[in-house]
C-alpha cells in the first residue's frame, strides 16, 4: 500500500494502521530469530569442514617409489602470476632433473592453483590447509625442505617415469606401463 | 546540612551508575543484535565479551585528539559536551526508587522536556563547526527533526500528566498505583516511544547519521575522544528516554516482590530491548517520509489523545 497522496484523513489513517501492523510483524520476524541456532562458527575452538579441492598451503609430493616428482621443468614459476615461486634445476648421475632449491614466498602467494594447473608431473600440489601465520614475514619464505612431503598428495600411485615415453637413466624406452617396446622398423615381420 | 551531603552522594552515584550503563548498554545492544541475527556478537573480551566496552574505550583513549584545521575550534569542541551534559542532566528529575531522586522538581517532567530540546543544540554545533557539508546537511536533518517531533512528544505526555494531575515525575509514579499509564494511554505510550526513538536518533530514526548518505552526519569530522562523546551521548540518550518512558507509562519503580530500584532498571532493560530490536528489523524511512508522519499523522493523533484524556477525566469528575 502507497502512502496517501490526497490527504484524506480515512487514507492517512488506514495507511498508518498498515504500517504499523506491518511494522509489528517486522518486529515479531526479527524477534523469533532470537531462537534460531547462529551461524557463526567459534573459530579457533570450532574447526570449519574445508573442502579437498580447497586451495591452500603448497606442497611438493613425492611418487610411489619414494622419490621426488619434481623435475624442475620450470613451469609453475612460469605459469606463477605474482611470481612467488623460485627454483633451480639439477641433475642426478642417471641424468634424471630434480630441483636444487625450491622456494615459495607465501607473502605473496595468491593461492590461485596456476603452478598445480602447469605442474606435468603432479608433483606441486594445493592443500586443504589455510592457518599458515606467522609474527615474522621471512618466516613465510618455504624452501624445499618445508615444501616436500613424504606422500603422494592427492594423486596416489601416480609416478612420472613409469608413464613417460622418453628413455631416461633407470628406464628405457618401451619399460613404462602400458607402452610397448619400440617397433624394429628393419623388420617386416608382425 | 545532610540534605546537601545527600544530595551530592546521589548525583555522584547517579552519575557513575548511568555513565556505567549507558557502556553497558553499548554491550547490551552489540549483543542482542547478534542474538537477532543469528550471530554471536563480542564475545571473547572477558566474560560474555563485557570488557569489550573496556577495550573500546582504551582503543579511544589512544586516539589523536585532532580537530580539523578549517573548523571553527570552540564551537566544534562545545559540541560533545552540551550532548552529553544535557542527558545526563536530564537524570537528574528521573526518580530512581521512592525519594532516590537528585531534584524533586514540581516541573521535572517540562524540564526533561526542555534538556531534550537543548540537545539538539549539539548536533547543530557539531554541524555547524565541522565546516564539512555532509555534517551540516546531518544537522540540517537532526534539528528540524527533533523540533518538529518534540511537539508531539510533549503532547503525547500530557495525557499522562492530566490523569496524574502533576509535572512532578515521582507524584506522575505515585498515580500508577492502580493501572499503570500504558493501558488508559496507550496511544501516548506509542506516540512517546516513536517520539523519543527520533529525538536520541535512534535507528530506525537515525537520519542525522545516516551513514549510507552521510558518512557519519554531524559527527563526520569528529575523532577520538570527541567521538567518543557523542557514541556515549547517543546510549545516555536511549537510557533516558527509556527511563522517561518508564517513569512515565511503566509504573516507574511500582512492582510486587522486588524492590523498587530492581524494578526500575528491570523495566528500563525491556524498553532498552525494545529500542534494539527496533534498530535490529525495521527499515529507515525516507526525510520526508519521516516528516509527513510527524505532522499528518503524529500530531493530529497527539492532540485527538489529549482531547479524548481531557474529555473523560472531566467528564468522570476526578
Amino acid at each position: 500500500m502507497n502512502e496517501p497522496r490526497n490527504n484524506g484523513i480515512k487514507d492517512s489513517l488506514a495507511w498508518a494502521l498498515h504500517a504499523f501492523s506491518n511494522s509489528v510483524h517486522t518486529l515479531w520476524l526479527v524477534f523469533v530469530h532470537a531462537f534460531q541456532p547462529r551461524a557463526t562458527l567459534q573459530y579457533p575452538e570450532e574447526k570449519p569442514d574445508i573442502p579437498p579441492r580447497w586451495r591452500g598451503r603448497i606442497i611438493l609430493s613425492r611418487d610411489p617409489d619414494g622419490a621426488e616428482r619434481c623435475v624442475a621443468c620450470y613451469l609453475c614459476a612460469a605459469a606463477c602470476p605474482v611470481d612467488c615461486i623460485a627454483l633451480q634445476a639439477a641433475q642426478d648421475n642417471q641424468g634424471r632433473r630434480y630441483p636444487e632449491f625450491f622456494r615459495i614466498n607465501f607473502s605473496r602467494c595468491i593461492f590461485c592453483g596456476f603452478c598445480e594447473e602447469a605442474c606435468p608431473t603432479l608433483a606441486i600440489q594445493l592443500t586443504n590447509d589455510f592457518e599458515m601465520s606467522e609474527y615474522r614475514r621471512p618466516n613465510l619464505v618455504y624452501e624445499k625442505q618445508h615444501l616436500l612431503i613424504d606422500g603422494q598428495g592427492k594423486y596416489p600411485g601416480y609416478n612420472f617415469y613409469r608413464v613417460a615415453g622418453a628413455a631416461i637413466g633407470g628406464k628405457a624406452q618401451g619399460e613404462a606401463q602400458n607402452e610397448s617396446p619400440p617397433v624394429d622398423v628393419r623388420s617386416l615381420l608382425p | 546540612m545532610s540534605a546537601v551531603f545527600f544530595t551530592l552522594l546521589l548525583s555522584v552515584a547517579v552519575l557513575v551508575v548511568v555513565l556505567t550503563l549507558a557502556a553497558l548498554a553499548i554491550w547490551f545492544e552489540r549483543r542482542l543484535l547478534g542474538l537477532w541475527q543469528d550471530r554471536y556478537g563480542p564475545n571473547r573480551v572477558g566474560p560474555f565479551g563485557l570488557a569489550q566496552v573496556v577495550a573500546d574505550m582504551l582503543k579511544i583513549f589512544t586516539k589523536d585528539d585532532w580537530v580539523p584545521p578549517f573548523a571553527d575550534r570552540l564551537v566544534f569542541v562545545i559540541a560533545p559536551v552540551v550532548v552529553v551534559a544535557t542527558s545526563l542532566l536530564s537524570f537528574a528529575v528521573v526518580p530512581f526508587a521512592p525519594g532516590v531522586v537528585i531534584s524533586d522538581m514540581s516541573l521535572g517532567l517540562l524540564f526533561f522536556i526542555a534538556m531534550s530540546s537543548l540537545g539538539v543544540y549539539s548536533a547543530i554545533f557539531a554541524g555547524w563547526a565541522s565546516n564539512n557539508k555532509y555534517a551540516l546537511l546531518g544537522s540540517l536533518r537532526a534539528s528540524a527533526q527533533v523540533i518538529s517531533y518534540e511537539v508531539f512528544l510533549a503532547l503525547s505526555v500530557m495525557g499522562v500528566v492530566i490523569m496524574a494531575g502533576s509535572f512532578n515525575l515521582s507524584d506522575i509514579v505515585e498515580a500508577q498505583r492502580e493501572i499503570w499509564f500504558v493501558v488508559p494511554q496507550f496511544f501516548g505510550f506509542l506516540l512517546f516511544l516513536l517520539g523519543g526513538t527520533v529525538e536520541a536518533h535512534r535507528l530506525p530514526f537515525d537520519l542525522p547519521l545516516a551513514e549510507t548518505e552521510l558518512v557519519a552526519g554531524y559527527h563526520t569530522e569528529y575523532s577520538g575522544l570527541k567521538f567518543g562523546l557523542f557514541y556515549v551521548g547517543e546510549y545516555l540518550g536511549m537510557l533516558l528516554v527509556s527511563a522517561v518512558a518508564v517513569t512515565l507509562f511503566l509504573g516507574g519503580w511500582l512492582g510486587p516482590w522486588l524492590p523498587p530500584l530492581v524494578w526500575f532498571f528491570l523495566k528500563v532493560l525491556l524498553l532498552m530491548a525494545l529500542f534494539v530490536l527496533l534498530r535490529a528489523a525495521l527499515p529507515r524511512p525516507r526525510y520526508d517520509q519521516l516528516m509527513a508522519l510527524g505532522w499528518k499523522l503524529m500530531l493530529p493523533l497527539a492532540l485527538v489523545n489529549l482531547l479524548v484524556t481531557g474529555v473523560l477525566v472531566v467528564g468522570s469528575g476526578t
